[in-house]
């Protein structure tokens, strides 16, 4: 396992490099579209601690995004502040913030199982909408906020190759940071909850505190994907925060393959090529969206990383086939 | 504040609730017999006038336009169903990312056979009056969605509570696995549930296309404040659906009328209050 | 399972890559290539007034065959989906991809405020067609150097139709818009002016935009006020009217130019006859030039033009004026704005000139909704007629320019109510 999965890790690490090395190469458009990405590839992989490991799916992770976004925002335009080097503590603070939100919603969503932890997440997600919609005051309702230039520290942000980097460097470190926690005891409780909760409460786990603090880790994560998200567009818009921003991101991770991180990220740049560049070629396009939803769900269980395995399966001997990783089930 | 605002705030509270019950009925039930978290039903319901508008363009009838518009699209989620619900068997994140798949290419469908117009369903002039009782003026088509709403309403509790095939669905909705052990068959209950939910969300798209219109969006926009009928009711229930109907639409008028700056927060805030203390709802069953 | 994450991301790579190369393969072109990017939304619930923004621009390019004085024009049409997120993801390709000369549309107030930032940010001409923000062209204006406005400002139309109101005799008069920066602006123009002249704005109501059952709002409607001032844009333009007469309101009804704009009226009942709104348009403009513009475009896309038709129509011509002027030859951004802020021309609304914040001064119309015959077409329809014309308006009206910039931009809370009951 040990040599299997090291090359695996290299294999990540070196279409890491590539992106990085590859990148900046291309055309300017072609570098906000990674950028935009990679940003939910951060969004993407936070859902994925939820849903693929834990068996949470939540339909709500756009508040958290939602919750970083505005945060950067209103600190940047009411008090000037996060333009210079006190972009990292808004980082921080922007982080902080989305988890404390998760942790006020997990009280109340973490209870619920299955389809009901679906509806309440929605619930909740919409509540952030209605604010961002409604509280003018503050959001500017519909018209969102608009930024100043991104943060300048010696290092300026706002040439987008730099962003760039920033963002791969934060993606990079989400990446391991996320991949070490799902590695450790506590991610493998994770996925014990996922698999049987009723055996782990009986072992002696105390599975509802598990959920709920992956649930904050979650929503950290989509906090930054939030502030992140601010800078790279410039503007932060109740749109931000929508159903389709959660379903999406749902979608992100069924479509790569849940409970393999990566998975998410791949996804995310599938959605996000759809949505961004695809619409710019095609009429069309909702069809495209609508089609890739259907046929992942019909066609594609383990999403595009169960694929390859799939395709093994088919070709050998059942056993193997046995393996494939299917979508957790989120029945009660 | 006078007496005059309750009672007319009152009114289109309740008719506004009315066109609710019609959408959400559909969305509870499909809910408490298929477990299935349908975001295709605003979808149905923008169809349903749609397809109305075509009936009515070609003939001339609003009469006509109301069971054409409400069976077509019952068809068209019977055979959303059979081909794709059906095989996925049971996985309520797999059923709810197909439901946005098939919301999407429905929306491009609309778009692409009706255009991006904002248009409009016009009822017969005796709907366009409006009541003058005791001085105050009620709109004779928000009576007339409650009256569409109070007979729907009865019918679906009679067929539920009175005939063989409601007896079915309820056993269902109570227990899918003793109600196969009984010998019921529960996958064509499912299949009909379905039609009949994509039924009545087409009837209140119909109904509603005169009140709200009939626009690309309509769809998201309606659906989900039909989700928070649901929940506050309790899914699979249709006690709930029309009690969570009234509330939803006593609520969102009189939020938006007092504290317009907080109104959809004073929607869904108490369904995530609700959720958490209750998660089946008001008169949802465990 | 990791080996396929890797398989799968150089795939992903491989993708990105294909985009990349499409991108970039563009050369940035002949010298007698336009290319022009236009935000519209084409999906979503304002598809039809992305329809008639880009058919106007598009019969005008249809008429002279996509040729600019030796120009080619390539004209590349954007789905902004009426959002202002995702207009600055289009325009951020248009200009990084396509590499466009100067970018063209989008249709709200809020799309222009997050829009004209870019313009900035990436040193590309912007020509706000549409959206109508006030502070674009006014206290913002030197943010933005290579923005023009071809349009009009929100508050523009509606000074003088703050005037016309009091001239009618009103004196208390409600006023009930979507809850945006148009709105904002739209209201508050129409305040300051009625309330110079002596009337009073007695009640500001905001239903939130997309606001379909206004069931809430209309019973809160001050009962003794002499006219209602509203402001409607898309779906809501429709219903507003009508839920206001089954309510069994008969007051006048004022209302901001996309309330009763010619995309919607052919869906409107008879509610709407007599309630009267002021634009810089019409189609219902009875001179010579405007009446060829309506018979062509409606023979051409089957319907009456809206003002968003014609003010994208206007604005290809305008353009079209300035590579007359270099002989087909771009001028480079900032020579371009120069230009095109200098030129007068006459129009299908009239004569148009720009003033010194680039924003057009032209005239503004008094129109009342009537069912009649017009253009020699065989059928009674509603038609905007105009009442009366006020020659040459500019954004700071009677206020002058100094004077007028000194107040903050319209808003929710400006000019306060000061006679709010």
């Amino acid at each position: 396992m040990t040599m299997d999965n090291r090359r695996k890790i290299l294999m990540v690490v070196a279409a890491l490099l590539a992106v990085l090395v590859i990148t900046p190469f291309s055309g300017s458009y072609v570098i906000v579209l990674v950028t935009h990405a990679l940003i939910f590839g951060i969004l993407a992989m936070s859902l994925d601690i939820l849903l693929g490991y834990t068996g949470l799916p939540s339909l709500g992770q756009a508040a958290y995004l939602g919750m970083g976004a505005y945060l950067t925002a209103v600190l940047a335009t009411r008090y000037q502040f996060g333009l210079d080097w006190t972009f990292w503590v808004v980082v921080v603070l922007g982080i902080l913030i989305a988890a404390a939100t998760a942790a006020f919603f997990g009280l109340f969503a973490i209870r619920a199982t299955g389809v009901y932890f679906l509806m309440i997440t929605l619930a909740l997600g919409m509540c952030v909408w209605g604010l961002a919609y409604r509280w003018n005051s503050l959001t500017g309702g519909d018209n969102g906020i608009v930024l100043p230039p991104r943060p300048e520290f010696g290092i300026e942000l706002a040439d987008d190759v730099t962003y760039f980097y920033l963002v791969f460097g934060f993606f990079a470190v989400s990446l391991a940071t996320l991949y070490l926690l799902v590695r450790s005891p506590f991610g493998h409780s994770l996925v014990g909850i996922r698999e049987n909760e009723l055996r782990m409460r009986i072992l002696g786990y105390n599975t509802w505190l598990h959920k709920y603090i992956a649930f904050i880790i979650a929503g950290g994560y989509g906090g930054l994907a939030g502030v992140l998200w601010a800078q790279a567009h410039g503007l932060v818009s109740p749109e931000d925060v929508i159903l389709a921003t959660s379903v999406d991101a749902l979608l992100m991770v069924v479509l790569g393959g849940p409970g393999t991180l990566v998975g998410g990220a791949i996804g995310a740049g599938i959605v996000v090529f759809l949505r961004e560049y695809l619409s710019t070629l095609v009429p069309w396009w909702q069809y495209v969206l609508g089609g890739v939803y259907v046929l992942t769900i019909l066609y594609l269980p383990g999403g595009l990383m169960g694929l390859p395995e799939r395709i093994r399966g088919s070709r050998m001997p059942a056993a193997v086939a046995g393996e494939v990783k299917s979508l957790p089930s989120v029945s009660h | 504040m006078d007496t005059n605002f309750w009672v007319i705030q009152a009114f289109n509270g309740v008719s506004y609730g009315a066109l609710l019950f019609l959408l959400a009925s559909g969305l509870s039930l499909i809910f408490g017999v298929m477990r299935i978290v349908n975001l295709a039903h605003g979808s149905f319901f923008l169809l349903g006038g749609y397809v109305a508008l075509t009936v009515i363009w070609t003939t001339g009838s609003w009469l006509l336009a109301i069971p054409v518009a409400a069976f077509a699209v019952a068809v068209v989620g019977l055979l959303m169903e059979r081909t794709c619900l059906r095989p996925l068997g049971f996985d309520p994140l797999r059923q709810v990312l197909l439901t946005v798949g098939f919301a999407y290419l429905f929306q491009q469908a609309a778009l692409d056979i009706w255009g991006g117009d904002n248009l409009d369903i016009v009822p017969p002039a005796v709907l366009r009056d409006s009541a003058v009782v005791g001085g105050y003026y009620f709109p004779m088509y928000r009576i007339f969605m409650i009256g569409v709403a109070v007979a729907i309403g009865v019918i679906l509790w009679l067929t539920m509570e009175k005939t063989r095939i409601g007896a079915m669905v309820r056993a269902t909705v109570d227990d899918a696995e003793m109600a196969r052990g009984v010998g019921i068959d529960t996958s064509r209950v499912s299949m009909l549930i379905f039609a009949l939910g994509a039924f009545l969300a087409a009837l209140g798209g119909v109904i509603g296309g005169a009140f709200l219109g009939i626009y690309p969006g309509l769809d998201f926009a309606i659906l989900p404040i039909a989700f928070a009928v649901v929940i506050i009711g309790g899914m699979g229930s249709l006690t709930g659906a029309a009690v969570g109907s009234l509330i939803v639409g006593l609520a969102d008028n009189f939020g938006k009328a007092l504290v317009p700056e907080v109104s959809y927060f004073t929607l869904y805030a108490p369904m995530v209050l609700i959720l958490a203390l209750k998660p089946t709802g008001l008169f949802g069953r465990e | 399972m990791l080996s396929k994450i890797a398989r799968s991301l150089s795939w992903g790579l491989v993708a990105v890559g294909l985009a990349a190369g499409t991108g970039m393969s563009r050369e940035s072109g002949a010298a007698q290539e336009l290319r022009i990017g236009f935000l519209a939304p084409t999906t979503g619930i304002f598809a039809q007034i992305g329809k008639d923004m880009t058919n106007g621009f598009q019969m005008y390019l249809d008429e002279v065959k996509g040729d600019f004085a030796g120009a080619k024009v390539k004209f590349i049409v954007e789905d902004e989906e009426g959002k202002p997120p995702v207009g600055v993801r289009k325009v951020e390709k248009l200009i990084r991809q396509d590499k466009v000369h100067m970018f063209i549309g989008g249709l709200l107030a809020s799309t222009g405020y997050a829009l004209a930032p870019v313009s900035t940010r990436l040193k590309t001409v912007y020509v706000a067609s549409i959206p109508a923000a006030d502070d674009l062209t006014q206290r913002d204006s030197a943010k933005f150097p290579l923005l023009v406005r071809t349009g009009w400002t929100s508050s523009q139309p509606n000074h003088p139709f703050g005037e016309w109101a009091c001239e009618q005799g009103y004196k208390r008069i409600v006023a009930i818009a979507a809850d945006y920066a148009f709105g904002h602006e739209v209201v508050g123009g129409f305040q300051r002016a009625f309330e110079a002249c002596g009337g009073r704005i007695i009640q500001k109501i905001w239903p939130p935009l997309g606001t379909i059952d206004f069931g809430p709002f209309i019973p809160t409607l001050k009962k003794d006020a002499d006219a209602i001032f509203t402001l409607m844009v898309g779906p809501m333009s429709l219903q507003f009217p009508k839920q206001l007469a089954s309510a069994g309101i008969k007051k006048p009804v004022l209302g901001g130019g996309t309330s009763y704009d010619e995309f919607v009226l052919p869906s409107m009942g008879d509610e709407v006859i007599g309630h009267v709104s002021a634009l810089q348009y019409s189609a219902a403009l009875e001179t010579p030039r405007n009446a060829a513009f309506v018979k062509k475009y409606r023979e051409k896309y089957g319907k009456v033009p809206s003002y968003y038709s014609e003010s994208n129509y206007t604005t290809a011509q305008m353009i079209h004026e300035v590579m007359k002027k270099t002989k087909g030859k771009w001028p480079g951004a900032e020579q371009f704005v120069k230009l095109l802020a200098s030129i007068q021309l006459e129009t299908a609304r009239g004569p148009v000139r720009l003033d010194e914040m680039k924003n057009p001064v032209h005239n503004v119309y008094i129109r009342k909704v009537e069912r009649k015959k017009l253009h020699g077409y065989a059928k009674d329809e509603l038609w905007n007629s105009v009442v009366k014309t006020y020659p040459n308006v500019s954004q700071f009206w009677k206020f002058g320019k100094a004077e007028f910039l000194k107040q903050p931009v319209y808003s929710r809370d400006f000019p306060p109510c000061k006679f709010c009951e």
